[in-house]
């Protein structure tokens, strides 16, 4: 090990101990990069999109892409946490589709209240996810084969709520504004300015608290940097956004549980739990993690957020049909959260960063479907980008057991 | 420390059975730890040494024997009585989260946490945390663990076990069982996890070494407990022995060919 002082002894703010060039790129490669290979990576798509299509950065564009992003990011937030405790759900597309059907049954043809319809839908979804996941946890069967099942089951019982008919259409406005409505500007700006006000107040409490107990605090202009960084990006976006509609109210929704999500995950025991348990079970057991009631509670999660899923795509389609949750969604909510970071091995990923997974899906078909090219074209695409993103990961993975050995 | 052996002993065992079937694993072992004492426990292959930790640790219950840690009677049915006597035991494969950082590893299962939701959502309290995780590799002397937020996957062998030994450390137990801790790390890393053994010594702590390397008993163990076909079959103080008294003891009296007849 390199000679650097003991933590303890180590005054917070020394000067950097000097060292060689080939000890800061081997610190740079074993850093943790966080959201950059995926920022970066949105960034070139947009800019090869732009200049094939001069509308592709277009206000209007971007006000679609926002919603053409919402199922799909609803999915991967619930897929994230499935992977996170080294899990698969396969069933989480069909389960949207179910609920979404149910859903609409409820509100259409037997006259409920939208709010007990969505409410029903939701506690639905999480009793199938509560399901699944106790079959696997108490019999003991792998979590890729239970929801192997539910995936068929479900898509069985979507069928069946729908009837000979196959689709059902939904008048509900409420259930329609979920992605067809757009905040005024004053609200867009003031949601921001809270968003910015609890983020400071965050970044500046963790820092006191690290000075007070005489931590090694990052240097000040990393914490102004991360205070100023994701407000500009924030009220770029209002900025842009109210050039067309204004904010879609759908990107609240999928932000607003993001960052719950993202503060479960991060700063709770049960996040941490989370993560131990995908970084290896057998340990957190043994630490006295509850692993087994954890992971049930992790498919249910997942599960209802597939219901909210689904009510999205009923939103967006203003109905139901025997298609909504099945296709290619799921998967491509999963290679969402893979290419925002999440390791399909466990014990890796971060929430909102799935939500930049799902944005770079979204932003390839989008620019594929400006340019005219087909679906055939648009599916290649994907899974070349799934293909290589999960390569990255293993890649990095071998790199990581490599130094540890 | 080695001359407490007159004061009570930490863990007292006597007459530990232990039959897996018709295999007599443990037939009728003694054994003493003392407070500030490092004990190695040395034995061939099938002697019984991992299965007498393992009932220490409370992962087998032993079929007959009494178990007397701080003079009163115990009984050790599971890990978690174990822990709560205050007995932590590394185990080889260490038991450590890879992703997670070494403050995480130190406090999986207890971390500190506050309001304002309760039960496992409460939030975690890392800076507590982190500085407690200071001062507990401060007190073991490990200079080595320069970043507590490095996931642990970057460390060296040695570091890991320090991670372990630390967790014990940092819980309060009164005993710590290692098992082989030297096995498979080079040279420089047996130094410091065999420094980091005589630090637990040093604080006060008894402490319990499995290993099959007899350099490394001899260097930092007090006493050195053989066990024979799941039997005693001597202790021998460090510093009135030689490795071949040990070896002797090991074999069951044949000496190895070289060593002195």
């Amino acid at each position: 090990m390199s000679a650097v002082p003991t933590p303890t002894d180590a005054p917070t703010d020394a000067p950097a101990p000097r060292v060689g060039l080939g000890t800061r790129l081997g610190a740079a490669r074993d850093a943790d990069w966080g959201p950059v290979p995926v920022i970066v990576g949105l960034a070139v798509i947009w800019i090869v999109f732009q200049l094939l299509n001069e509308n592709f950065l277009s206000a209007r564009n971007l006000s679609n892409l926002v919603l053409q992003v919402g199922v799909v990011g609803m999915l991967s937030l619930g897929v994230v946490l499935v992977l996170l405790i080294g899990e698969i759900d396969l069933s989480l597309g069909t389960l949207a589709g179910m609920c979404a059907a149910l859903m609409a049954v409820l509100l259409t043809n037997d006259g409920w209240p939208v709010w007990a319809a969505i409410a029903a839908a939701v506690a639905v979804g999480a009793a199938a996810g509560l399901l699944q996941g106790g079959i696997s946890v108490i019999v003991g069967v792998p979590s890729f084969v239970v929801t192997l099942g539910g995936f068929l089951a479900w898509q069985g019982v979507q069928l069946t709520l729908l009837g000979n008919a196959g689709e059902l259409r939904v008048e509900d406005e409420f259930v329609r504004g979920i992605a067809n409505s757009y905040l005024p500007s004053w609200l867009a700006w003031g949601l921001l300015a809270v968003a910015a006000a609890g983020w400071w107040a965050d970044v500046a409490l963790r820092r006191r608290a690290r000075t007070r107990l005489d931590l090694k605090v990052r240097p000040l202009a990393r914490d102004v940097a991360a205070c100023i960084a994701p407000v500009a990006f924030g009220a770029l976006v209002v900025a842009y956004l109210d050039g067309y509609f204004g904010v879609p109210w759908l990107l609240v929704l999928l932000g607003g549980i993001a960052v719950a999500l993202g503060a479960l995950t991060t700063r709770t025991q049960l996040g941490r739990h989370l993560f131990a348990i995908g970084g290896d079970r057998e340990a957190a057991r043994r630490a006295g993690v509850r692993v087994d009631q954890i992971r049930v509670l992790v498919f249910a999660l997942a599960a209802a957020l597939a219901a909210i899923a689904g009510l999205i795509a009923v939103s967006r389609q203003f109905a139901v049909s025997t298609g909504t949750g099945g296709g290619t969604l799921l998967l491509e909510a999963i290679a969402a959260a893979v290419i925002g970071g999440a390791s399909l091995f466990g014990g890796q990923g971060r929430v909102y960063q799935a939500l930049l997974g799902a944005l770079v899906i979204a932003s390839v078909e989008n620019g594929l479907d400006l340019l005219g090219k087909p679906s055939s074209t648009k599916d290649i695409a994907t899974g070349a980008i799934l293909v290589a993103a999960v390569s990255i990961d293993a890649i990095s993975r071998r790199r990581r057991a490599a130094r540890g050995a | 420390m080695p001359e407490m052996t007159t004061t009570e002993p930490l863990l007292r065992l006597e007459g530990i059975r232990k039959s897996y079937g018709a295999v007599h694993a443990l037939s009728g072992v003694d054994l003493d730890v003392h407070r500030g004492e490092v004990l190695a426990l040395v034995g061939d292959n099938g002697a019984g040494k991992s299965t007498l930790v393992k009932t220490i640790a409370g992962a087998h219950a032993a079929d007959a024997g009494r178990f007397l840690f701080e003079g009163s009677e115990v009984r050790i049915g599971s890990p978690q009585a174990a822990a709560e006597l205050g007995i932590a035991t590394v185990y080889q494969d260490l038991a450590i989260c890879d992703n997670l950082d070494v403050v995480a590893n130190l406090f999986l299962g207890r971390e500190q946490v506050r309001a304002p939701l309760a039960g496992r959502l409460r939030r975690l309290s890392n800076a507590a945390m982190e500085q407690r995780t200071q001062q507990v590799l401060a007190d073991l002397s490990v200079t080595t663990l320069t970043d507590l937020r490095r996931p642990v996957s970057g460390l060296s062998g040695g570091q890991r076990q320090a991670v372990a030994v630390a967790r014990a450390v940092l819980w309060g137990s009164k005993l710590v069982l290692l098992d082989e801790p030297t096995a498979a790390l080079g040279v420089e890393q047996t130094d410091m996890v065999l420094g980091l053994v005589r630090s637990l010594a040093e604080r006060g702590l008894g402490v319990i070494v499995i290993s099959h390397n007899l350099s490394d008993v001899f260097r930092v163990a007090d006493r050195i407990a053989v066990l024979r076909l799941g039997r005693n079959a001597g202790t021998f103080v460090r510093a009135e022995s030689e490795p071949d008294d040990v070896v002797a003891a090991i074999t069951g009296g044949r000496l190895l060919s070289g060593a002195k007849a």
